[in-house]
């Protein structure tokens, strides 16, 4: 017996054939346009003239400069940031104070002021003409135009990303495995490290992923306070715009593609967390 | 908590109140001679309609891929969907200089368009495609968790009264997505005011024509200006906290409502 096609009438609440054709269509043409093809760019631009080349530009001593400058940074950034957003979203989550909206507030500015902002700031503290600039000169501290100022910029624009992750996840789980491990004799650590810390360890990660990303990244802030040094207060993103303004293109698009491929690392880590443990993240699709 | 506040005040606070405090230093009348400058004018009338036309076209595109993702099925829809966060996660500087060689008269899209006679790169429309790329997840993201949970009674019960699809959406999805719509695209559009890094690239940055607001700080900066850089920096911090409360009202509004 031949079988017979089963004709399924369209749900109400489908949309018409043609009209998902069309949105699907729209969808992947804009995403290609404009986020695909730029991404292609990058590594077509840094291979156009063949691998050595793009080779050369990785190994000569002003990007193995940056790139050690920029691992410095985020070596530094991330942990701090780390320990800021467990101590931050322990104290909001756990227990009830005066000020609690406010301080999630504050703990946000740093995503909705603009980078040059974020750096402009340092500058009006520690630059030549800052608050303490003349007292800095007198002692012979560098932090404008040196390391610390660039990793204060980094600390700065990645400030929130791990008490982000952290407070909605830490709010919904509550406190009671808290109270519990503690009216059983557990001390603060112990109560720490045996029932919070587990119970958070996957959105952890997923926010220092984030902060990392970032930290790597961070351009606007670090130019401002960094002084663009060659080979000594440049980071990658920084070098990546030396060498482009210097129209020496495969060379910034070199560099540029080393970062490029982090943040697809990046990406595919995410969404390998977003994916395996979505209920233990939590805080949903937000970044 | 004594250690968060600290960091929180020693990070954020207090570098700051440094820059809320500078510009008044020669008086209010230098700083606002300051921020009305021709130029300063000039800077923030072009980032902040370039950040809203930005915004405009991430609402209507941004929608219709947040609804494709969520709605539809189709091969390859988990890389889509994993490539909106790449602005997020892409550097500034990197997305920069690959929109502008994209664009440029060379480019692969730049020498098309410009036979048909459109530049984009080196032009105000450069900034706004930079805009168009660093907004899109905002949009996107903000409503993607919210379309998922839309429940789909109130469509079948428009559908059983005889609405045709097109007026389900228009009556009945639109109104309930349209705080969240609203939320996401001020947030495109607060991130698109400040940016710096995507849009010097591909902007050309001619005074009064392409020139955006950030990179007029770190001119500044760089002309020892530090009272102008502080002056300009104020009015974008001032226009972030209003952005950033704005936000926080209209979450809490939709979340009341749900």
């Amino acid at each position: 017996m031949k079988a017979i096609p089963i004709l399924r009438p369209r749900a109400p609440t489908d949309d018409h054939p043609l009209v998902k054709i069309t949105l699907s269509a729209i969808t992947i043409g804009f995403i290609a346009l404009f986020l695909f093809m730029p991404l292609l760019t990058v590594f077509a631009e840094a291979l156009a003239k063949g691998w050595a080349m793009a080779e050369d530009a990785l190994v000569e001593p002003d990007a193995f400069a940056a790139i050690r400058l920029t691992l410095i940074t985020a070596a530094i950034a991330v942990p701090l940031n780390m320990i800021f957003g467990l101590a931050a979203s322990w104290a909001i989550a756990k227990f009830d104070f005066w000020g609690k909206n406010l301080l999630i507030t504050l703990i946000d500015i740093p995503f909705s002021v603009s980078p040059v902002v974020s750096g402009l700031v340092f500058v009006l503290i520690f630059g030549l003409q800052g608050w303490l600039g003349q007292w800095l000169r007198d002692n012979d501290i560098k932090i404008v135009f040196a390391l610390p100022g660039i990793v204060l910029a980094t600390i700065f624009v990645t400030f929130p990303f791990v008490a982000r992750e952290l407070i909605p996840l830490m709010t919904d789980q509550g406190r009671d495995e808290e109270e519990a491990a503690v009216s059983l004799g557990a001390s603060g650590w112990s109560t720490f490290f045996r029932v919070t810390l587990p119970n958070i360890k996957w959105a952890l990660l997923y926010g220092v992923l984030l902060c990392n990303a970032r930290a790597m990244g961070e351009f606007g802030a670090v130019s401002v306070v960094s002084g663009h040094i060659r080979g000594l207060t440049n980071t990658m993103p920084l070098h990546v715009e030396v060498l482009y303004n210097d129209y020496q293109y495969v060379g910034a698009f070199a560099v540029a593609s080393v970062l490029a491929l982090l943040a697809l690392v990046t990406l595919v880590l995410k969404s390998v967390l977003e994916w395996r443990f979505a209920d233990e993240i939590a805080a949903g699709h937000r970044h | 908590m004594g250690f968060t506040l600290f960091y929180l005040s020693a990070i954020v606070l207090i570098p700051l109140a440094a820059l809320i405090i500078r510009p008044w230093e020669p008086g209010f009348a230098d700083f606002w001679k300051e921020i009305t400058a021709p130029r300063v004018l000039a800077a923030l009338k072009l980032s902040f309609g370039a950040s809203a036309i930005a915004a405009a076209i991430n609402g209507v595109f941004g929608l219709i891929v947040a609804w494709v993702l969520v709605r539809y099925r189709f091969p390859g829809k988990k890389i889509v969907d994993a490539l909106v966060d790449l602005p997020f996660a892409l550097p500034t500087a990197v997305a920069g200089i690959a929109l502008s060689a994209l664009y440029a008269s060379n480019g692969w899209l730049g020498g098309p368009l410009e036979k048909a006679g459109i530049k984009i790169a080196y032009t105000p429309r450069g900034v706004i495609v930079a805009l168009i790329f660093i907004g899109l997840p905002f949009v996107v993201r903000t409503l993607q968790p919210v379309l998922s949970d839309l429940s789909r009674d109130s469509e079948e019960a428009a559908a059983t009264l005889g609405a045709t699809r097109f007026q389900t959406f228009r009556r009945v999805i639109l109104p309930t997505l349209a705080p969240t719509l609203l939320t996401g695209t001020a947030m495109a559009f607060a991130r698109a005011v400040g940016e710096y890094g995507s849009v010097i690239f591909i902007a050309g940055n001619l005074p009064m024509v392409s020139e955006i607001t950030p990179l007029l700080i770190i001119i500044k900066l760089q002309e020892y200006d530090y009272a102008g850089a502080a002056a300009i920096g104020v009015v974008m911090l001032a226009v972030s906290f209003v952005f950033l409360f704005a936000l926080n009202a209209l979450q809490a509004m939709v979340s009341a409502r749900r």
